[in-house]
């Protein structure tokens, strides 16, 4: 087990290093003069070599990149030119409405998508399963912009019961800042104007997300209850006269979840791509929202800044979930 | 897409469940069977409506898809604008007919280049092995630590929006599915005795890996380029959508969704046609790959 820790670290190492190449050559990409940016139209000549040799732009290419990977160990990720604070800093504030999001959006796969797949499993060829086939089939295919467009106009437009974007009603003030989650600080702080009205809100685009990873939690619960069935176990357990249902839930459900909760953590990337579309839609102040509006103003370092701090986060949560399997699943064993 | 199956000849195959065995007679057999079904006749005439839209959809369509029409704007759907006019007056499904070949082409262009480059990656890696194998590897797993839509974001906003720009960002976190496809492949392939007889017989890597090695790929490959198809699609479409695809005035589906969104309450069919457009022509590809997968792959009726 320590010896998998170690190696799954050292390969996180690697993807670091790989992640930090791959976003510094982007940056070098950018057709636009960041030391140009930074002053705005009026900069004269002189303070523009004065700000190249600031950032550094005025050495070789290598050393460029020792002088970014210094930054990053540091943890500054740069400087967002529209809002001239560190990246790092507007990461922070955009990302807990992120997670939020994100959250409620896996929850809710979760809680359609399992029974759903375990069902179709269960009663393999009938019509449920066709119906679930039918919905992963549309889950895949559905562009989440336009599914949150088509709510917003179903909920908000036509029957007028859900708010269609922002975190709250205008006239409720914010809950007080603990996790940066409205729904979870209202309830910590027993805010709860601001509990419902954070929940009614979070609604519609976490629906919206949840479509981004509803087909593969679908999916996976349906073809490992499937394999779970068919193992040696249920046969016994059916023999020995347990109840259908007990066969299922107990014998079958417990070993197919697994696979499922892995999912959980695998789909992060995917959600997170999909919060993206979701919080332009909805205006849900995530850092999708943050990231698009920095595509909008040319602010480049703050999208590579959001781009590393982003693909860091992804792979320490595989790496958490990996972990998890191997405590969950007493039979994998890493040597 | 009937080219794959050679031969019918009736060599009976035992079957073995559970392995992904590929076998032309099998896939014969269900081929005609899958041919039978009303919903392959169904995808079928609707990709061949795609694609005879997509080559002439700016002349079919009834109205002028990029002019403006200011006597026109926001019409609801009638018989002479069926889907609508859009906010400077210009029909909604004529915008839609000409803006076929925009998502085609796309996914057509990014699934060509990601495929060239995987095969080229992933038969190098497995036909090389070693060192070569290992760090060949280590860069698709890089490419795929990030969030895939994230990296193409990126990538198109450094390089510039534009159409182009942006299926190459998706090509560029595309690729890597295909190298450890092939790779695994070449792997499987690499031991069978004709390779072994090739190469006893002086054959050159190349040589092997182009006639022997690459054609038995195929299946897997054309079954895998079918399921991509629909996402791809979606991923151009948000892409264009965030803003990073191609530029107005270019009738594409994702630009047309994104630049009527604010009008969503007060003209509802102006984003929600485009919208659609992409769903069915997602739907349509994801069926076709389900399909070609039940051909081609043995146990696909218990995978799906």
């Amino acid at each position: 087990m320590l010896a998998f820790v170690i190696r799954r670290l050292g390969f996180l190492v690697i993807v670091v290093i790989g992640v930090s190449m791959l976003t510094f050559a982007m940056s070098h990409l950018v057709p636009a003069d960041p030391a140009r940016l930074l002053l705005g139209k009026t900069a004269t000549p002189a303070q523009i070599t004065q700000i190249r040799r600031g950032l550094g732009l005025d050495q070789p290419v290598p050393v460029q990149y020792l002088i970014y990977m210094d930054h990053l160990l540091h943890g500054d990720f740069g400087q967002s030119i529209s809002s001239r604070r560190p990246v790092l800093s507007d990461f922070l504030d955009y990302f807990p409405a992120t997670v939020e999001l994100t959250l409620y959006a896996m929850l809710m796969a979760l809680v359609v998508g399992i029974p759903l797949g375990v069902l179709s499993a269960v009663w393999r060829g009938g019509w449920l399963d066709h119906f679930t086939r039918v919905t992963s089939l549309f889950g895949v295919s559905i562009p989440l912009f336009w599914l949150g467009l088509l709510f917003q106009l179903i909920f908000f437009g036509w029957l007028h019961i859900l708010p269609s974007d922002s975190r709250l009603d205008g006239n409720v003030a914010a809950p007080h800042h603990i996790t940066g989650m409205y729904t979870v600080d209202s309830l910590l702080t027993a805010n709860w104007p601001a509990l419902f009205s954070s929940l009614d809100h979070v609604l519609l685009p976490a629906a919206t997300l949840a479509f981004a990873t509803l087909a593969t939690v679908i999916r996976v619960t349906r073809s490992s209850m499937i394999e779970a069935l068919g193992k040696d176990y249920i046969r016994t357990a059916r023999a020995k006269g347990v109840a259908r249902w007990r066969v299922n839930v107990r014998h079958a459900l417990r070993n197919a979840l697994i696979p499922t909760i892995t999912l959980v953590g695998l789909q992060f990337g995917n959600l997170l791509g999909g919060a993206f579309l979701v919080e332009i839609v909805f205006s849900w102040p995530g850092i999708g929202f943050y990231s698009v509006q920095a595509i909008r103003n040319f602010d480049y370092a703050a999208i590579m800044g959001i781009t590393i701090i982003v693909a860091i986060a992804y792979t320490v949560i595989n790496l958490v979930v990996d972990l998890l399997y191997a405590v969950l699943d007493p039979r994998i064993t890493y040597a | 897409m009937l080219e794959p199956t050679p031969g019918s000849g009736g060599v009976v195959v035992t079957e073995t469940p559970g392995t992904e065995e590929l076998e032309f007679d099998e896939a014969g057999r269900r081929l005609r069977r899958v041919l039978l079904r009303p919903l392959t006749i169904v995808v079928l005439v609707a990709v061949l409506l795609l694609i005879v839209l997509a080559v002439l959809g700016p002349r079919l369509a009834p109205y002028d898809p990029i002019t403006p029409d200011p006597l026109h704007e926001f019409l609801g759907p009638s018989w002479q604008h069926p889907m609508g006019t859009d906010d400077l007056g210009r029909d909604v499904l004529s915008r839609i007919m000409a803006g076929t070949r925009y998502s085609l082409l796309a996914v057509v262009i990014v699934l060509s280049l990601a495929l060239t480059l995987g095969t080229l990656v992933g038969s190098i890696a497995g036909y090389a092995g070693g060192l070569v194998d290992e760090v060949l590897m280590r860069v698709t797993d890089i490419v795929l630590a990030f969030p895939g839509f994230i990296l193409a974001l990126a990538l198109a906003a450094a390089l510039g929006p534009s159409l182009v720009n942006g299926m190459l960002a998706i090509a560029a976190i595309w690729w890597p599915t295909y190298a450890r496809l092939v790779r695994g492949q070449v792997l499987s392939v690499k031991e069978n005795q004709y390779v072994e007889a090739a190469r006893a017989l002086g054959v050159s890597s190349r040589q092997v890996v182009r006639r022997h090695i690459l054609p038995n790929s195929f299946a897997p490959v054309l079954v895998q380029l079918s399921l991509d198809m629909g996402a791809v699609l979606v991923t151009a479409a948000s892409l264009s959508f965030i803003g990073l695809g191609a530029q107005l005035p270019t009738p594409e589906w994702g630009l047309m969704v994104s630049t009527d969104a604010p009008n969503i309450l007060t003209a509802w069919w102006q984003s929600t046609f485009p919208g659609l457009a992409i769903f069915v022509t997602a739907l349509i590809f994801n069926l076709g790959g389900d399909l070609l997968q039940e051909i081609f792959l043995r146990d696909a009726r218990s995978a799906v």
